[in-house]
């Protein structure tokens, strides 16, 4: 009886295995063909008929060629740029939004309450239109503050964040009253800092969204000096490199993945559970 | 008395006035003109003028072979990826919370196409799917070994080309599906397990019973959240077939909605707009049928 049941675990468990494995080389598959291809030289590559899973004279010219025969650094600073300006104007307009929302009292408070979370519901391919018209009337395309202004407030972390702001207790707040603070300095001081994991969760969230965002920068741009990586690439592989230089195009896909991916390593627990409380996509 | 009201009720309104400025500005005042828009009838964007005011625009995009296109490739879409990515999201979260070895390193990798960029991915997906003068592509070779033709997933048949963006569509929604299942089926109270343990049901009829039941509001919520998300499919389709959606037959609505809007076959957003509302109230309809059935068979 004993063995028998044994050996039904071990089946079962070499069933589960393969499985997870089997789905761990779908998803690992892409990138390592991705960054295996970007180290083959461009006449090796197209002389593959069956191409070969190894390269054993890699070559880092595709890497030069993605920052030189296209403007892949320019493309990715003003990604950066985006994603800096985006986050850091957000954090502003949603920290002080939710303050007032969990900490002040005012007429109407409930009501401009509801009006927001039902602004939670509406989908952003209802409003993008008339953004785009209402940015193109005010000569912003083409430029930062068109590619940022409308993506600067969350109604979503702003509930998330006023949420986490009421569990601090009143004690804390009436203490400070106490002592003459004012509520911006209490905000400052006290409210910040408690609720930094939330902030942080938040500003992971926004920074992944940023750094992929493809809708609207593509819409409000057509110059390249204004692309993000996500019309970058997309150009490059209308465009760019002239005549199907993919072990290239595949260095500029390993550029344009790489910050996320050693972001995700980083604060790994960090983005799962922000994901998990807040994260859409799929 | 007046120094009170000026106290808090103006300081409220002015740590809220940056958000409502720009919510204002960016998502009240586009919520209703998205709706006068798809009521002008014909309007030009370059000469700013209209011919009149009814339910042309409708009826154009309604008619327009495009937009059925895309109304059939979104639907085909929907139905294939949102069932198949939950069951085999839902089969590896319940292997994953089986094991103990290796389990946060499949976690981790599992979770790795949530941080790539679409748009860059897929044209890794492109570059194996796709048959060139060089090389007919890796999956082809693959294909061809186990005795099949080659054929070409980018440029070829209309089921190939869906089978690569169901294919990728599910590539990209897995990981939160699974990061939300693997959490929820780790959180069902081990007191069930062991009562069942111990009446000696199956383990087949303890998943059935006790574990289906115990997860099926966030089952429920990643099939809503993941139909809503199925609907609005667009960058996984520009990155494997390119931006011009319409003539490689791939187009999806709200890539409809976008290319009416700017791009090569722009300039009309009276008609990107009736696009939208139409596809809001498809995706509010699928949404209210969701809730309804997860009422009668969601276990709370």
């Amino acid at each position: 009886m004993k063995k028998t049941m044994d050996k039904k675990t071990i089946v079962t468990k070499t069933i589960t295995y393969t499985l997870l494995i089997l789905w761990a080389l779908v998803v690992l598959f892409p990138f390592y063909w991705m960054v295996l291809t970007s180290f083959k030289s461009y006449s090796a590559y197209n002389s593959e008929y069956i191409p070969k899973f190894f390269t054993l004279s890699p070559t880092l010219q595709n890497y030069v060629d993605a920052f030189t025969a296209v403007p892949l650094g320019r493309y990715f600073l003003n990604t950066v740029l985006f994603t800096v300006v985006t986050t850091a104007l957000m954090l502003v307009v949603i920290i002080l939004a939710a303050f007032a929302f969990a900490r002040l009292d005012f007429r109407g408070k409930n009501v401009a309450f509801v009006i927001f979370l039902s602004l939670m519901m509406i989908p952003n391919e209802l409003v993008i239109i008339t953004n785009f018209v209402t940015i193109t009337n005010l000569n912003l395309r083409n430029s930062f503050p068109g590619l940022i202004l409308p993506s600067v407030t969350s109604v979503f972390y702003i509930y998330l964040l006023k949420e986490n702001f009421e569990q601090v207790g009143d004690t804390l707040y009436y203490a400070a009253k106490v002592d003459g603070t004012s509520d911006f300095k209490y905000l400052l001081k006290v409210l910040i800092p408690i609720s930094k994991p939330t902030l942080i969760t938040i500003t992971i969230l926004k920074v992944i969204e940023c750094w992929n965002s493809y809708v609207w920068p593509r819409l409000i741009t057509d110059d390249e000096n204004y692309f993000l990586v996500s019309n970058g690439i997309q150009e490059i592989r209308e465009n760019g490199f002239g005549r199907e230089n993919i072990p290239a195009m595949m260095a500029a896909v390993v550029v344009v993945s790489l910050p996320l991916i050693v972001l995700f390593l980083l604060f790994r627990k960090k983005v799962m559970e922000g994901v998990s409380r807040g994260g859409t996509k799929g | 008395m007046k120094k009170k009201w000026c106290d808090n009720g103006m300081k409220g309104w002015l740590y809220l006035l940056p958000a409502i400025l720009f919510l204002g500005l960016f998502m009240i005042y586009p919520l209703i003109d998205v709706f006068v828009y798809s009521f002008e009838e014909g309007y030009n964007f370059a000469s700013q003028t209209y011919f009149g005011t009814g339910p042309y625009n409708y009826s154009y995009v309604l008619h327009d072979p495009y937009f059925l296109q895309a109304v059939k490739n979104t639907f085909l879409l929907v139905i294939i990826t949102v069932p198949l990515s939950t069951g085999i999201a839902l089969l590896i979260s319940v292997g994953l919370n089986s094991i103990t070895r290796f389990r946060s390193w499949l976690q981790t990798i599992y979770f790795l196409p949530y941080v790539t960029n679409t748009l860059a991915v897929g044209l890794v997906f492109m570059i194996l799917f796709k048959k060139t003068p060089y090389s007919d592509g890796l999956i082809n070779l693959l294909i061809n070994r186990f005795g099949g033709a080659s054929v070409d997933f980018i440029d070829g048949p209309y089921w190939a080309k869906m089978f690569v963006l169901c294919f990728y569509t599910i590539w990209v929604v897995m990981p939160f599906k699974i990061l939300i299942l693997t959490s929820a089926l780790a959180s069902v109270n081990q007191d069930y397990y062991n009562a069942a343990k111990v009446d000696g049901t199956s383990k087949l009829r303890t998943f059935w019973r006790i574990t289906l039941p115990m997860i099926s509001p966030m089952l429920f919520y990643l099939i809503i959240t993941g139909f809503i998300g199925a609907f609005k499919a667009y960058s996984d389709a520009v990155a494997l077939f390119g931006t011009n959606l319409n003539a490689a037959g791939m187009n999806t609505i709200v890539g409809y909605v976008y290319d009416m809007l700017y791009g090569d076959s722009g300039g009309y957003p009276s008609y990107a707009s009736a696009a939208a509302i139409l596809l809001f109230v498809i995706v509010l309809t699928i949404t209210c049928i969701n809730l309804l059935v997860s009422k009668k068979n969601v276990h709370y």
